[in-house]
This record gives structure tokens, C-alpha cells and sequence, in this order.
């Protein structure tokens, strides 16, 4: 059997396919930050007594929840120029890579919003009590007492959620911005090595996840063993 | 020093609280007591406000509730509380613990609220304790800090919500010696609790309640005195109670 792989133009692309990783954890980490950022916002919304606050936060979730993120990518990518321009009132470009931002960080806050919202539900009623019976105010409770709390159970979560959205990361090919996997796939189409290149690109994404999966593992037993 | 006055509260449709009145002086020792759903813990989470009242008022030296709610933290912050389960916040140490509200709340510097908190703790016999988390921790020797957490905002009076029903037999009395300790150093004192030996040796005052009502209100030694001192209701419970 002759397989008759090259890997001969792999020590040359590096560079490139390094530059497209540095975009993929770029965006992996505005996702996860502005994801829970934003989530926490709204999940906050959705615990709200306000009915017209919480259901809007609601309905945020439902939306984002229901749609690939593919399509969340698009809506952005031609949307928020128009909106942007219709504020500002004149064309400003945003290129692909802000608007990938955006979609990525408005897409991961519905996801981030329940995870957040089971973490503060979580908590024991009392700790609430507790707290404001030192009297503290509900903000200060929220923040400094019950939010800490809810993030740290559902930190085998959040780290699961990340892996995903790292894996994710390669969707925004469509609006052909160069992630990792973008800049395999261009030089393997421009050296005609494409099984070569997505050989490599598939260990890449293989060995960064596997790890990090299991280190997730193993510190999600580290709890539960202490 | 705390004044309840024709307080009721309600669930929705159903009422929790009948019409409960009673005075509490300063100095004062009074153990609240009565079967589960009595409305105990209810009554004494109106005195702090954790629980809204719809009916009556209750004042507190210079504090009236109901109050306006940017009023409450303020009342709150004078009035001690320790709860069943402790209620420590388990992602902070000890000390963290103790520091937390008086910087926040009392807006002392952190040198300050350090000073008490490890003089508090010294008080509860955990000085050695500071550096750990609630998790490290043997209920009663939680409960004693969560008490030290409450004393560090010098509290003008303290509300206990048994302290000790959720400990280990052999620990509840580490709990009671820190409160007799209290009791005699002259702290006005609220407390919800099954241990009638606590409440016959240091409370002044018991109230018995039952369905939401303050039923017996009287001198411990009238209560403990036995011969049809105190109503039949709270002889029948305690009879419960103490036989075995």
C-alpha cells in the first residue's frame, strides 16, 4: 500500500498555521470571558422579579439556544455593520474577525446564562440569609457571597463548555477568517497537500482537546475525592 | 431594647404569625421554644427583618421595622444572627469569614477587623483556626465561628436559630458553653432552641409558642416550675420532650 503522503511542505506552513492558532485562542478566550461575562448579566435577568427584565432575558436565551452557530456567525457578520452604521451614520467596516467576536460572545451568554443561573439556584437559601443578616445589601450578597459559589460548582462545566467552544472555534471559516483550521485548509489547497494538512490539523486539535479534557477530569475528581 | 408589637405575618393565605407581642430588655436571656411549625424561627427572623412582616412592628433601641429597604442593611448590621446550619460562606477562610462584613458593612480598615476577628476567634477557642475553610471544620467548631462572625459586628443584641439541632450530640455543648459565656457577659440574647437544660439554667425568660401564637410567656423558673405553672399546651410538649 501506497500512501504516498508529503510532509515535506509542513516546517514552511507552520508559521501561518501558527498565527491561525493564536487567532483560535484569541477567540476561544473572548468567547469564554465576554461569554460569561454577558451570561452572568443575563442570568441575573432571568432571576429577576421583574417579569418584563426577566423574560427578556428569557427570550434571549430561547433565541440564541435555538439557532446553529453557524447562522449566528452570519447574522453578525452583515448585521452588526448595518446597525453599526445606522447608529453611527456612516459605513464603518468591522471585518469578519470583531464581528466573529461578537457572535461568538453573544452565542456562548445564552449557554453560559443557564449554566450560571443552575450555579446560583444551587446555593443554599440560608447563605443568602447569612448574608444579608450581616448586613450586607442583595448586590454585595450576589457578588461577593453567592456568585463565587455558583461559579465554583459549575467549574467542570464551564471548563467542558470551553473545550467545545475551542473545537467550535473552526466554524468561522464561513466568513473566511483564517483560525487554525482556515490556514490548514489554504495551504493544503494552495500546495495541493490537503490530507496531509488536515491529517495534521486533526492530531493538533486531537492532542490540545484530549489533554485538556483530561485534565478537567482529573481536577473534577480532585474535588470529589477531598 | 427589642419591642414586638402585634406582629402577623402571612404565607400568602396562610398566617404564620397571630398577633405575637412581647418586650425584650436589655441584658435579656429569652428562649423561644414549641413543636416544629410553631412559628419560632419565623418570629425571629422578623426581628432582623429577614422575614417581612405585615402587621404590627417590632423596634429595636432606635430601629423600627417594617422599615424602607435601604434602611434594612443598617438594622441588619446591629443585630447578630447564627442560624441552624452555620452558614459560614464555605469559599472563604476563617478569618475571611470574620474580616468580610465588618470591611464591607462597618467600613473598618482591614487591620482593624483583623484585630477583632482573631480576638473572637481566641474567645470561641479557635485561634489556631484562622487559616482554614468552613469545610475543615466540625460543626460545632463552625457554629463557634459563625458566632464569632456575628460578635465581630458588635452586635446590640443576638438571635439564635438552633444553634445546636443540626450538631452531633458531643458538640452541642461547646456551643452552649460559648452562649452561657454570652448570657453572662450580658448580651440580650433571642433564642430558638430544644435544650431545655440551656433554657433552665440561663435564659430569664422562655416563650412557648404554638400555631403562630405566643402561648406562654413567663419567668423560666414559672415555666420549669411544673405544677401547672405555664399552660397545659407547653406542659404536654414538654413532657414530650423531656420524658426520654
Amino acid at each position: 500500500m501506497n500512501l504516498s503522503l508529503d510532509w515535506s511542505v509542513l516546517p514552511a506552513a507552520l508559521p501561518f498555521l501558527l498565527q491561525g492558532m493564536g487567532f483560535s485562542i484569541a477567540l476561544l478566550a473572548v468567547s469564554l470571558l465576554g461569554g460569561l461575562v454577558l451570561g452572568t448579566g443575563l442570568a441575573l435577568m432571568r432571576l429577576s422579579s421583574n417579569v418584563l427584565v426577566s423574560s427578556f432575558a428569557a427570550a434571549y436565551v430561547s433565541i440564541f439556544r435555538s439557532i446553529p452557530l453557524v447562522l449566528a456567525i452570519f447574522w453578525c457578520y452583515l448585521l452588526v455593520p448595518m446597525v453599526v452604521e445606522a447608529v453611527r451614520g456612516v459605513h464603518t467596516p468591522i471585518g469578519p474577525m470583531y464581528s466573529a467576536f461578537i457572535a461568538y460572545v453573544l452565542f456562548e451568554a445564552a449557554y453560559f446564562c443557564e449554566v450560571i443561573r443552575a450555579g446560583i439556584l444551587s446555593v443554599r437559601r440560608d447563605q443568602t440569609s447569612a448574608s444579608l443578616a450581616l448586613g450586607l445589601t442583595r448586590a454585595q450578597t450576589m457578588r461577593y457571597v453567592i456568585l463565587p459559589q455558583a461559579v465554583r460548582t459549575m467549574m467542570p462545566l464551564i471548563l467542558t463548555k470551553s473545550i467545545i467552544i475551542f473545537q467550535d472555534t473552526s466554524l468561522v471559516y464561513v466568513i473566511s477568517v483564517s483560525d487554525f483550521l482556515g490556514a490548514a485548509t489554504r495551504i493544503g489547497q494552495r500546495d495541493s497537500r490537503l490530507i496531509e494538512l488536515y491529517l495534521f490539523a486533526g492530531a493538533v486539535y486531537f492532542i490540545l482537546c484530549f489533554a485538556a479534557s483530561k485534565f478537567v477530569e482529573a481536577r473534577t475528581h480532585r474535588k470529589v475525592a477531598t | 431594647m427589642i419591642s414586638i408589637e402585634n406582629v402577623s405575618k402571612w404565607y400568602g393565605q396562610t398566617q404564620v404569625l397571630h398577633d405575637c407581642s412581647t418586650r425584650i430588655a436589655a441584658g435579656e436571656v429569652v428562649v423561644v421554644c414549641g413543636p416544629s411549625g410553631s412559628g419560632k424561627s419565623t418570629l425571629v427572623k422578623c426581628i432582623n427583618a429577614l422575614e417581612p412582616i405585615q402587621k404590627g412592628r417590632i423596634v429595636i433601641g432606635d430601629d423600627v421595622i417594617p422599615a424602607p429597604a435601604s434602611k434594612l442593611s443598617a438594622i441588619r448590621a446591629r443585630v447578630g444572627m447564627v442560624f441552624q446550619h452555620f452558614e459560614l460562606f464555605p469559599h472563604m477562610t476563617v478569618l475571611q469569614n470574620l474580616v468580610f462584613a465588618q470591611v464591607k458593612v462597618l467600613k473598618r480598615s482591614r487591620e482593624e477587623a483583623h484585630a477583632r476577628a482573631v480576638g473572637y476567634l481566641k474567645r470561641v477557642g479557635l485561634a489556631s483556626f484562622e487559616a482554614k475553610h468552613p469545610g475543615q471544620l466540625s460543626g460545632g467548631q463552625q457554629q463557634r465561628v459563625a458566632i464569632a462572625r456575628a460578635l465581630c459586628m458588635d452586635p446590640a443584641c443576638m438571635l439564635f436559630d438552633e444553634p445546636t439541632s443540626a450538631l452531633d450530640p458531643e458538640m452541642v455543648n461547646e456551643v452552649l458553653e460559648v452562649m452561657t459565656e454570652l448570657a453572662a457577659e450580658g448580651m440580650t440574647m433571642v433564642c430558638v432552641t430544644h435544650e431545655m437544660g440551656f433554657a433552665s439554667k440561663v435564659a430569664d425568660r422562655v416563650i412557648f409558642m404554638d400555631e403562630g401564637r405566643i402561648v406562654d410567656d413567663c419567668h423560666r423558673d414559672t415555666f420549669f416550675g411544673g405544677t401547672a405553672q405555664c399552660s397545659e399546651r407547653a406542659q404536654r410538649f414538654l413532657s414530650k420532650i423531656i420524658s426520654h
